[in-house]
């Protein structure tokens, strides 16, 4: 338990994965429902960092190595990604604020059968 | 430069991280979430500058914690909380959300206790001065059509947000 090896970090981003989940699923305001949507990336950039870590241990032969940082370039796409993603939705949700005056997800029931 | 204190700091950020999830799907105020995400996401940088990569770190510092939230802040302001802080908080369907989410954890628990011997440690090379050098030659030289299209979609993201957000289009 005490040594940290990249275990350690999967079980912490899994558990972030977990908690934004249980927000996205449970929550009725739509702007928390978004922020949980950020932990789930979150845990994911996490994830990759900690197995970029872990693969600048592996030799080069195997696609290691000091300069293996496709982990790291992975999450800054990530990042790039959930901010493009971010102000789509809340443009959206700006939107839909506008026409209802409701910020609940039960709400958005327009196109129900 | 040797690494001190390791298992302390890990345990303390990691705390701080997940204790900050936890503050973001509880709090009954959206601006309370906001601000414990933040928390989250700073504490999530202390873990990436313990993973040796501080230029990941900065870029969620300056990005997701100064740009994204800080767009989560105005849009808050913007849509009127007080009557839904009034309103019930979590919605009808809880008990099966959590169902789902503790059956994906069993998963998870699973999937790491069988695949525990498939990461081997080995010694892993202390470097941290030449990172951004190191991130700048991948991305501008193998994963340069992916820089291109990641900017693609950044023009794209901007043009929609600004007209989903418009009044008269």
């Amino acid at each position: 338990m005490l040594h940290i090896t990249t275990l350690h970090y999967l079980v912490v981003g899994a558990g972030l994965f977990l908690l934004g989940v249980i927000g996205v699923l449970t929550r009725r305001n739509v702007v928390i429902v978004l922020m949980s949507i950020e932990l789930i990336l979150n845990a994911v950039n996490l994830n990759l960092v900690a197995f970029s870590r872990y693969w600048q241990g592996m030799p080069v032969r195997m696609g290691g190595g000091a300069t293996a940082l496709h982990g790291q370039i992975f999450s800054i796409f990530v990042i790039t990604d959930a901010a493009a993603e971010a102000a789509v939705g809340l443009g959206i949700l700006i939107a839909f604020f506008r026409n209802k005056e409701t910020v609940n997800i039960d709400e958005v029931h327009l196109l129900k059968w | 430069m040797a690494p001190v204190a390791t298992p302390f700091f890990f345990y303390l950020l990691s705390g701080i991280m997940l204790i900050g999830g936890i503050l973001v799907i509880t709090r009954k105020n959206p601006v309370h979430s906001a601000l414990a995400l933040i928390i989250s996401l700073l504490a999530q940088a202390g873990l990436y500058l313990m993973l040796y990569a501080p230029f990941v770190a900065g870029v969620q510092i300056i990005l997701y914690a100064g740009g994204i939230m800080v767009l989560f802040l105005f849009v808050i302001m913007l849509v009127s909380i007080d009557r839904s802080m009034r309103e019930r908080q979590f919605n009808s369907q809880w008990i099966v959300g959590l169902i789902a989410a503790l059956a994906l954890g069993g998963l998870f628990i699973a999937v790491y206790l069988k695949g525990n011997g498939l990461l081997p440690e080995r010694a892993l090379p202390a470097l941290e001065a030449d990172n951004t050098q190191r991130v700048a030659t991948m991305l501008y030289g193998q994963y340069m059509f992916a820089f291109e299209i990641a900017s693609l979609l950044l023009l794209v993201a901007i043009i929609g947000a600004v007209v989903m957000a418009k009044k008269k289009i």
